[in-house]
């Protein structure tokens, strides 16, 4: 799957209208991620986020630290892909190092990927969605399934 | 057989109450050929499908993405037995129409990004998970037949 120059402008264009507010939905798409695909907080048992655990009902601060850390996480995803966004001539150098990390380190199941890119893209539609065009969305689609093939390129 | 909970089952007959059938059909349907291009496949006899505009406004693709969505609310009024609800047509797309089930997880995929653009700040992630579990829940029962 190779982004047409169409693809990359559009990308683009909806990343920089999100602006300052990446994080934000970085954030938000990895919470509904976590609310559709349960199977997906398995990679964060450190963030402690069971629904009605006792931990969770018992200690309201701990779901505040919860919820925070998954904010800053989301942060760091948005980050990211703000990167990618300025590289997207060149993928695989860009992300080498993130591809490293899920690769030895992370080894998040590439399935959970097309869980959160679907995330992404439903979060950008509640938020802009005059701007989520059929076009724009086939070409955010195709940017993070590419984001996405190279974080797992070196799986094995 | 999936179990919904109360909370589930209220999400999704909420919002299906609010949801135009004909527009966001036709939106579904559109957006799967256009994001999607090879489910075109389906769709030889639709006339023009080259362009994003082209697919968005062929009345073909928008009167059978009407069919189907109605079809779909079918799985809000019996979502404790979609697998009865659905075996004939699991039967007619196995053996008739020859679509593959992945096809249908896709074709979900739609119907949750265009509720989101419809409904926004209402298409909450708790609303988003139970319209995910439905999707899904229907996707398998309409794979439930084939053989």
């Amino acid at each position: 799957m190779v982004l047409s120059a169409a693809d990359k402008s559009n990308v683009k264009a909806c990343w920089g209208k999100i602006g300052s507010h990446a994080g934000e939905y970085g954030a938000e798409a990895l919470e509904r991620t976590f609310c559709s695909f349960p199977t997906t907080k398995t990679y964060f048992p450190h963030f402690d986020l069971s629904h009605g655990s006792a931990q969770v009902k018992a200690h309201g601060q701990k779901v505040a630290d919860a919820l925070t850390q998954a904010v800053a996480h989301g942060q760091k995803v948005a980050d990211a892909l703000t990167q990618a966004v300025a590289h997207m001539d060149d993928l695989p150098t860009a992300m080498s190092a993130l591809s490293d990390l899920h690769a030895y380190k992370l080894r998040v199941d590439p399935v959970n990927f097309k869980f959160l890119s679907h995330c992404l893209l439903v979060t950008l539609a509640c938020h802009h969605p005059a701007e989520f065009t059929p076009a724009v969305h086939a070409s955010l689609d195709k940017f993070f399934s590419a984001v996405s093939t190279v974080l797992t390129s070196k799986y094995r | 057989m999936v179990h919904f909970t109360a909370e589930e089952k209220a999400a999704v007959v909420s919002l299906w109450a609010k949801v135009n059938v004909e527009l966001v059909g036709g939106e579904v349907l559109g957006r799967l050929l256009v994001v999607y291009p090879w489910t075109q496949r389906f769709f030889d006899n639709f006339g023009n499908l080259s362009s994003e505009s082209a697919i968005m406004g062929n009345p073909k693709v928008k009167a059978h993405g009407k069919k189907v969505l109605t079809s779909f609310g079918n799985a809000v009024k019996h979502m404790d037995d979609l697998k009865d609800t659905f075996a004939e047509l699991s039967e007619l797309h196995c053996d008739k129409m020859h679509v593959d089930p992945e096809n249908f997880k896709l074709l979900g995929n739609m119907i949750l990004i265009v509720l989101a653009t419809h409904f926004s700040k209402e298409f909450t992630p708790q609303v988003q998970a139970a319209w995910q579990k439905l999707t899904a829940a229907v996707a398998n029962a309409l794979a439930h037949r084939y053989h």
